[in-house]
């Protein structure tokens, strides 16, 4: 079994965490809101989401690396919503999460108050769709890779200039073979929020449910597809594979080619429309005869 | 043994393709018998998970066709389809699985020879590459069978 790559270190990059905790007492203290969602330390060096209710709490909150679990999945959970209004510790990721969202009527203004720190460490405070897309572009770390990169020589069939269908084959039979089903991926996911996934309906059954290469081949067609368009690169599906699937190279080869074909890139603005439910008479193909 | 017979797939609109087919048949053209046609009401309503559906089968090759653009009896519906087979076809190739198993065609109802042609081309084309085993092997093909070295 290859071994799992994660791209966190556990280093501490945010310097700043006192002036968000401070900020963060404040929006409790003044009944602003009701919840902070951020991360906190959990068993055996792994993060843990954390949500604080109680400005004794808040000491708890940190924000590194290894924050890479997308909190934008809690924001639609009726538990959560139950809890009141919530301000959420925010990552470049999970802002765009939050404009997809919006683009999709899945975030109202003003629902939540994200807290981000900028470069110079001022916390900004944002729950408009506007006011994120306004300043996504300059805050740290929005530039760039920002989903976890597998390692280059566990993947040669998919390296540039491959054109080795056979190998691309082996390669995700290899990797899909080890998936057993525990769909953290579409748990791990905010764009995944289907009250009804299509691999939950068993009327028809679209896709086996047993963890066998067929069915788990076609689930991750189908994920691929549903998020075509969707996905903003957070990479918290391949963050939460307890099999270390590179999950998150599906998608960005899909949203790499939405953008070169139809222009779009999802996570950019609030109003984008879905790359699959509109058309243009212009787009190209050379495949159909 | 006897020659390779290929197992082909193919979904057809109603109102291009299916009635194409058709005006093959009455022209008294003859085409390859390895076609299993399957009418749908668009294109539109092709889902990719039919043409996954097709090969988990067992099929060896699967066609898609229906009206051209402009042509839609629902006026969009080829559009939106066309949009849909650009992303999955890259998807497939980018996971290895053999694009020209999968073939694309806008035929008319007046092009009944165009349609004979299409077949005829993917089922040679099919046999030359034979049973797409490959795909078949996953079939069946369990966690237990992959923990054996």
């Amino acid at each position: 079994m290859a071994e799992t790559v994660r791209r966190t270190s556990g280093q501490t990059v945010v310097n700043d965490m006192e002036a968000l905790r401070q900020r963060a007492r404040e929006l409790l203290d003044a009944g602003t809101v009701q919840v902070i969602i951020g991360y906190a330390n959990g068993s055996n060096r792994r993060v843990r989401p954390f949500f604080a209710r109680r400005p004794e709490d808040l000491e708890r909150l940190i924000l590194d690396d290894r924050c890479v679990l997308n909190l934008a999945v809690y924001l639609r959970k009726p538990e959560v919503k139950a809890l009141g209004k919530a301000a959420v510790i925010a990552t470049p990721p999970l802002l765009r999460s939050i404009l997809q969202l919006a683009a999709e009527n899945h975030y109202q203004e003003s629902e939540a108050v994200f807290l981000a720190l900028d470069s110079a460490g001022n916390v900004l405070e944002l729950s408009s769709a506007e006011q994120i897309a306004g300043v996504l572009g300059s805050l740290p770390g929005s530039t760039g890779q920002d989903a976890c990169v597998p390692s280059a020589d566990r993947m040669p069939a998919l390296s540039a200039g491959s054109t080795d269908r056979q190998a691309r084959f082996a390669f995700w039979k290899q990797e899909f073979e080890r998936c057993i089903r525990c769909y953290a991926c579409r748990a791990a996911c905010p764009m995944c929020y289907c009250e009804q996934c299509l691999v939950d309906s068993n009327q028809p059954q679209w896709i086996p449910v047993a963890a066998h290469s067929i069915g788990n081949l076609e689930w991750h067609i189908s994920r691929a597809m549903h998020l075509a368009g969707r996905c903003v690169n957070c990479g918290a599906c391949s963050e939460a594979c307890p099999a270390g699937i590179p999950l998150n190279l599906v998608n960005q080869f899909l949203a790499d080619r939405i953008q070169q074909e139809f222009g779009q890139k999802a996570g950019t603005s609030a109003k984008l429309d879905y790359a699959l439910s509109v058309f243009s008479g212009s787009d190209r193909e050379t495949f159909i005869k | 043994m006897s020659e390779f017979e290929p197992k082909i797939i193919a979904f057809v609109c109603n109102w291009c393709t299916y009635a194409g087919a058709d005006l093959t048949g009455t022209s008294r053209m003859k085409y390859a018998h390895n076609v299993r046609v399957i009418r749908t009401p668009c294109t539109g309503r092709i889902d990719y998970m039919l043409i996954l559906k097709a090969f988990s089968a067992g099929a060896d090759g699967v066609i898609v066709s229906g009206c051209h653009p402009g042509d839609c009896h629902y006026t969009s519906g080829n559009y939106h389809a066309r949009r849909r087979w650009m992303v999955f076809r890259s998807l497939l190739d980018f996971l290895g699985i053999d694009v020209e198993r999968v073939r694309f065609a806008w035929v008319s109802a007046a092009e009944g020879a165009k349609w004979a042609e299409v077949v005829n081309t993917t089922v040679a084309d099919i046999r030359r590459l034979g049973p797409y085993t490959e795909y078949q092997n996953l079939i069946g093909r369990g966690v237990e069978r992959s923990f054996q070295v």
